[in-house]
């Protein structure tokens, strides 16, 4: 390679890197405002903004969807396996929300520390399969769960 | 003879009679996946265990995704050489690439939305991945601005090669976003080293439809490299014999 060419890929090269490091520092910077959500354990240590309203994420705790008399406000409690918060939501839910889904909801805590959202997202997971594979994932699961259960007794 | 072929592409009347004998092959490949694709997805592929029916825009959103990034990278790659090694068919491929980049990234976006309202229940968010796609379409757009505000073609390429380069960050952004951050888009499902978490009678169509959309911008790119040598070479006497040729 001749030294102008050389040159030129070093100064191309220099850039690039300078670039790249400073979208990196800018990104760090920025970390906390880039992060669509909270999680409920997050809340839960108190690292949520109280003064305004956040996102939180997780999945909605199984057996914990209520109605609500009024016919229109939904109660569950929202999960990450570690912590819960309670959430409720005044209005339609989508398509995918139902227990054991992952869900992302808008919104500000009360006094009494339950969650009240002004909007329930519901957030899809990468799986995607057949309904009869996911049946059958699903017996061959319920099944070892027998299993280990009988085993046990 | 690879490194040969390459050396010959840079000139630009050989490139454009390799182009116009490869043009077609492109486009006959191009329309037999579209067409397996679109078929095997739409109709053939089964429904998904938790969306239905509507999981079936990602034959166009996620093949449309990737090329988005896919040209982009090409362009830059492309900007590199031209800026160190001043080859008129690479500025020729940089910017004959942008609108084709942009279109696939629109759909990307526009698919992605559509999708969006039913499942997620909203049609935007501001969250990583979509923001950083939305500014991919920007760079994209920047580009094609630049190129036709410089009169002069060479300079002009120059520009452009020196954007593209300094977009090329973006890149990993939009890759790793679903993961860095929290985000309201799905992490990958297809990887390089996992195996895919899709059914594989899901997984092929969407295969066939990524290799079709791959085959659709060879085409383009090489149709718009033609024309855009044309214009740049028309004082050039091979150019006026074409001309003449096609005159007759």
């Amino acid at each position: 390679m001749n030294p102008i060419r050389k040159k030129r890929l070093t100064l191309i090269g220099l850039m690039v890197a300078g670039i790249a490091v400073a979208t990196w520092l800018a990104l760090n910077a920025f970390d906390e405002n880039l992060m669509f959500f909270f999680s409920p354990t997050e809340v839960a240590e108190g690292k949520a903004p109280t003064a305004h309203p956040f996102r939180i994420g997780g999945l909605v705790e199984v057996d914990s969807v209520k109605r609500k008399p009024d016919g229109l406000t939904t109660a569950f409690s929202l999960t990450d396996n570690a912590k819960a918060v309670t959430v409720e939501y005044t209005g339609i839910l989508p398509d995918l929300f139902r227990e054991g889904q992952g869900i992302v909801a808008m919104g500000q805590l009360n006094e009494s520390g339950i969650f009240i959202a002004s909007e329930v997202l519901a957030k899809h997971d990468e799986n995607y399969m057949p309904p009869e594979v996911a049946a059958s994932l699903k017996t061959a699961h319920d099944d070892g769960v027998k299993n280990m259960q009988s085993r046990v007794q | 003879m690879i490194i040969r072929f390459f050396h010959q592409m840079g000139s630009p009347r050989y490139f454009y009679n390799v182009a116009g004998k490869m043009i077609p092959w492109f486009m006959v490949g191009f329309l037999i996946t579209l067409v397996l694709g679109l078929y095997n997805g739409l109709f053939v592929a089964p429904p998904d265990y938790q969306q239905g029916e509507s999981y079936r825009i990602i034959y166009i959103h996620v093949p449309a995704a990737w090329m988005s990034m896919f040209i982009y990278v090409v362009m830059a790659v492309s900007g590199l050489i031209s800026l160190v090694w001043r080859i008129k068919m690479t500025e020729i491929i940089v910017i004959s690439s942008a609108t084709v980049g942009a279109s696939f990234t629109f759909l990307a976006l526009a698919t992605g939305s559509l999708w969006g309202k039913p499942m997620w229940g909203t049609w935007w968010v501001w969250d990583a991945r979509l923001t950083s796609e939305l500014l991919l379409l920007f760079l994209y757009l920047g580009i094609i601005a630049l190129h036709s505000a410089i009169e002069d073609k060479r300079v002009a390429a120059r520009a452009v090669s020196i954007l593209a380069l300094v977009g090329v960050v973006n890149i990993p952004v939009i890759h790793y976003s679903v993961e860095w951050w929290n985000t309201l888009h799905q992490p990958a499902t297809i990887t390089k080293f996992d195996k895919p978490s899709m059914d594989m009678s899901m997984l092929i169509p969407l295969l066939t439809m990524a290799i079709s959309f791959k085959l659709y911008y060879g085409a383009v790119v090489l149709m718009r490299a033609r024309a855009e040598i044309v214009e740049r070479e028309r004082n050039s006497r091979w150019v006026q014999e074409l001309v003449e040729e096609e005159a007759k």
